[in-house]
């Protein structure tokens, strides 16, 4: 253990450069404008310290032109700023459309890891160079946060929902992964390693492991053990309409309103299936609140998704 | 530092006109109010820092090896517990406000005596409950008290202790009534509001944010509890609530709350600046007007703390840009203090010394909090040690720095003796190193991404958290020192002059210590504040006391 002085973060994402310009600019905007005001503060401190006879205060004459100086000036860097801060936000809130999905489930006290290939990890998440990665977050309990220095991100992981983060990983290496949201008693221990791969490494890696399917087999596993093709029958004949091809369409619902089926819906109409019925069906679902786990959740998700393109038309033939 | 006893003439004065526990205990004299409050959060101040310091320890290793995590973030939760609500809050406007509004403004009182004793004891029993959950076996929420964690996870005394910051929250409530009435109705003949001490200025922002936004929390305390205690569903999804509506409504009121202990540290700067100076302080009404801009502003930037939390892009956005639009007024202020010095009569004594120690170290706190309002930047930075360096900088760096260079400068009038000058500067220079020396390296941690509230934290990150904790040793002394030499100076201290430092406003035109009634007679008021110019040895009737230096 030998003492080391580390004084900036490595760089391993694309937002890495970029927060850290901004960051830059900041530092020495903040050291300019210390040097400026403290340095003032000392001068006058020294040159007009009172002394024996040292003549009275001087009052200037007190102009608006001063006062709006030094009002608009700084309201004007503010506002630079918020544009550059804002700008890179966006970015960070909208993932490429061709970025790789990997989902994460935060527990106290740990990181549950499934890649749609079908591999699990704890605590570690393997990642291709290169390639832009979406992770699809939500937490078994408590609000955690996902925090990757060095990639420059972080999003809170909520109980009830799905958040996402995205990053683009572009160097190889180890990188901590840290739970930034006081989750409880080991909330410390709630970290592990980001690595990134080289994108033929990680072809290896992701076909390696033991073999349970990809994350839509066990998808559809589960939906086959929780007996939901009793009523969700493939040939949209049973008492629950069928499933292929719904993912990212609106659908009609009881009562008019038409609703986007995303992740959030999915999960809404598995644990609380009577807060939005289809069009044409009863509200006879029963929840399965308890009866699967977040992770198996996001299998089915993933198995709902895989089933069928995003129009209903050809989505029989996929299946 | 003269040791040799004086003995003081025995002048009736609101120290001595009574005496007895029972006359303290029963007070309605906001002078002796105001000295309770002060022996109550010197405790809380105390109390929060041996917390600090055992904090300090444990990061001194990498490993969590002094204390168990439990105990670890029972630490962290009721040091920032105690500091915020026990102490940075009702610090400067309940112990110097309670002080200085009556004499400040001329007046005999506050507007209600009665309810400003009434607000020490309903203060005291919230800080009571607070200490049975700490000696029950504290809490370990964090002083966010974020759900679902406090609702349904945590196994500590959530609940005893939100019920301590519930009641606390209505002592400050009534503080604020008091002076918002006081100000209103009790100025002096004369006095207008453009005539007011900027201390008022500042402490009526404050009141008004205090009466307006403290209810908030109480509300938020109750909602909490309700679903802690019977279950009901508001913040916890598995109950069917929403955990981030929790965050919404405690920073609605903890944003505002961060104005309520600067806008009064903002106050004593503007006090010290112009007394040092000699001279108005630059730019009076801007400054004034910056106090209540930030009051009102500053309640709609509260969704800046949670820009990852997954609220919507779009709502990021604009808690963003209005965190910029309050920035400027807290800008416009330092500008003005310094311009303030500018052809000044500079008189370097240790109030001012802790106000150069406010102005440095409250601009690099601003200026990093435009840091975190960076939406993109604040992502990397959200919940890390850089978050915790900014808001030392500007609660410590800022508003104890004002409170002891305040305490320092109004204690010949509120207790009629002088702290002894060498040692006190000495001090000022003690906190203000071991102060950077703590928290700078915590900048640079946060940035390479420690995150806050972590037992044990990974090795390269060690020896910044050595430096750290080396600081708050220094800081610890630094703390200590002025805790006993106000106490000697109790006894030993040189006898003070009703105003030793010259200056101009209405506390100094009275006795120090003041008679029970502050005066003999109401004046009457025909300058306006800081007016060097009229009243050059700094008093509205020159007395041969005022030793001018
Ligand atoms: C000059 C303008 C300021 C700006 C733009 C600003 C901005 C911010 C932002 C954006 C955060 C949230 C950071 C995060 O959690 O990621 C924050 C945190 C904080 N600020 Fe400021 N700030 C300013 C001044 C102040 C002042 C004057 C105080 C108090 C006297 C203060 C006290 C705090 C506290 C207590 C927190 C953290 C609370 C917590 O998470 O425990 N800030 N500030
Ligand atoms: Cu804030």
């Amino acid at each position: 253990m030998r003492p080391s002085l580390p004084l900036f973060p490595e760089q391993a994402s694309s937002f890495a450069s970029e927060v850290d310009a901004l960051y830059f600019f900041l530092v020495a905007l903040t050291a300019f404008f210390s040097v400026l005001i403290g340095g003032l503060v000392v001068f006058f401190a020294i040159k007009y310290r009172r002394r024996k006879n040292s003549p009275p205060a001087v009052i200037e004459a007190e102009g608006i032109a001063l006062e709006l100086t030094w009002s608009i000036i700084p309201l004007i860097i503010s506002l630079f700023i918020f544009v550059w801060g804002a700008s890179l936000y966006f970015k960070g809130s909208r993932p490429p459309d061709d970025a790789a999905e990997v989902y994460a489930v935060g527990k106290q006290w740990m990181w549950k890891i499934q890649h749609m290939e079908g591999r699990r990890e704890i605590n570690e998440l393997h990642v291709p160079v290169g390639r832009a990665v979406k992770l699809k977050m939500t937490s078994e309990d408590v609000i955690h946060s996902f925090f990757v220095p060095a990639f420059r991100t972080k999003a809170d992981v909520l109980p009830g929902r799905y958040t996402t983060v995205w990053f683009k990983p572009e160097k190889a290496g180890a990188y901590h992964l840290f739970c930034a949201e006081y989750c409880g008693t080991k909330h410390s221990g709630m970290i592990g390693y980001v690595y990134a791969m080289e994108p033929n490494d990680y072809q290896n890696w992701l076909v390696g492991g033991t073999a349970e399917g990809t994350l839509a087999q066990r998808g559809e596993k589960l939906f086959q053990d929780l007996a939901c093709t009793n009523c969700h029958k493939a040939e949209g004949t049973g008492r629950g309409p069928a499933l292929a091809g719904i993912f990212g369409t609106r659908i009609q619902l009881e009562g008019g309103a038409k609703v986007l089926v995303d992740e959030e819906y999915i999960r809404e109409s598995a644990l609380n299936p009577t807060a939005k019925v289809a069009l044409g069906y009863q509200p006879v679902m029963p929840t399965f609140q308890g009866l699967m786990t977040e992770e198996g959740l996001l299998s089915l998700i993933e198995y709902i998704k895989s089933i069928g393109p995003r129009k209903p038309s050809d989505a029989k033939s996929q299946k | 530092m003269i040791t040799a006893p004086i003995s003081v003439p025995e002048r009736e004065h609101y120290l001595n006109a009574s005496y007895g526990l029972k006359s303290w205990l029963l007070t309605k004299d906001h002078k002796r109010i105001a000295l309770l409050y002060l022996a109550t959060i010197t405790f809380f101040f105390f109390l929060g820092g041996l917390f600090a310091v055992m904090i300090r320890l444990e990061l001194l290793t990498p490993e969590g090896d002094m204390v168990q995590s439990e105990t670890y973030n029972k630490l962290f939760t009721m040091h920032g517990v105690n500091m915020v609500f026990f102490f940075l809050l009702p610090a400067i406007p309940a112990v110097l406000g309670n002080f200085l509004v009556p004499l400040m403004i001329g007046a005999r009182d506050l507007a209600f005596p009665k309810l400003n004793l009434a607000s020490w004891y309903i203060f005291t029993i919230g800080g009571l409950f607070t200490l049975y959950a700490l000696l029950s076996g504290g809490v370990d929420t964090g002083w966010t008290f974020y759900t679902p964690y406090s609702t349904t996870y945590s196994n500590s005394f959530v609940i005893a202790t939100a019920v301590g910051i519930f009641i606390a929250g209505f002592s400050s409530i009534l503080t604020g009534l008091n002076f918002i009435v006081t100000i209103h109705r009790m100025r002096a003949p004369g006095l207008t509001w453009f005539r007011l001490p900027l201390f008022i200025w500042s402490h009526y922002a404050a009141s008004l944010i205090m009466v307006l936004g403290t209810p908030v929390i109480a509300v938020t305390i109750l909602l909490l509890a309700a679903e802690r205690a019977f279950h009901i569903g508001i913040f916890d999804p598995a109950l069917g609530g929403d955990p981030v509506l929790f965050q919404h409504l405690f920073w609605f009121y903890s944003h505002p709350a961060v104005y309520i202990m600067i806008l009064p540290a903002m106050a004593v700067i503007s006090e010290l600046v112009a007394a040092s100076a000699r001279k108005r302080v630059y730019g009076y009404e801007f400054v004034a007007y910056a106090s209540v801009a930030i009051a009102v502003f500053g309640f709609l930037v509260w969704g800046h703390h949670m820009f990852v939390s997954g609220q919507s892009v779009y709502a990021g956005l604009v808690f963003s840009v209005l965190s910029y639009l309050v920035a400027v007024p807290s800008a416009v202020k330092v500008f003005n203090w310094t311009a303030t010095l500018h052809k000044g009569s500079i008189a370097l004594e240790t109030p001012m010394l802790y106000t150069f120690g406010f102005i440095g170290l409250f601009t690099i706190g601003g200026m990093t909090g435009l840091f975190l309002a960076a939406l993109g930047l604040d992502v990397h930075v959200h919940d890390t040690y850089f978050v915790v360096a900014h808001f030392h900088y500007v609660m410590v760096g800022g508003t104890i720095m004002a409170y002891l260079g305040g305490l320092h400068y109004w204690w010949p009038k509120m207790t009629g003796r002088m702290y002894p000058e060498i040692l006190a500067k000495l001090a000022a220079l003690t906190v203000f190193i071991g102060f950077n020396l703590t928290f700078f390296p915590q900048f640079i941690l946060g940035y390479l991404g420690m995150p806050r509230r972590y037992h044990a934290y990974p090795e390269e990150f060690q020896v910044l958290n050595v430096m750290s904790t080396a600081g708050a040793s220094v800081l610890a002394v630094g703390y200590l020192l002025p805790m006993c030499y106000f106490i000697w100076s109790l006894r030993y201290g040189k006898v003070a002059a009703d105003n030793p430092w010259g200056a101009v406003g209405l506390e100094w035109q009275t006795l120090s210590p003041p008679p029970v009634e502050n005066f003999d007679e109401i004046p009457t008021v025909t300058h306006e504040a800081y007016d060097y110019v009229s009243l050059p040895n700094g008093s509205v009737t020159p007395k041969k006391e005022a030793h001018v230096r």
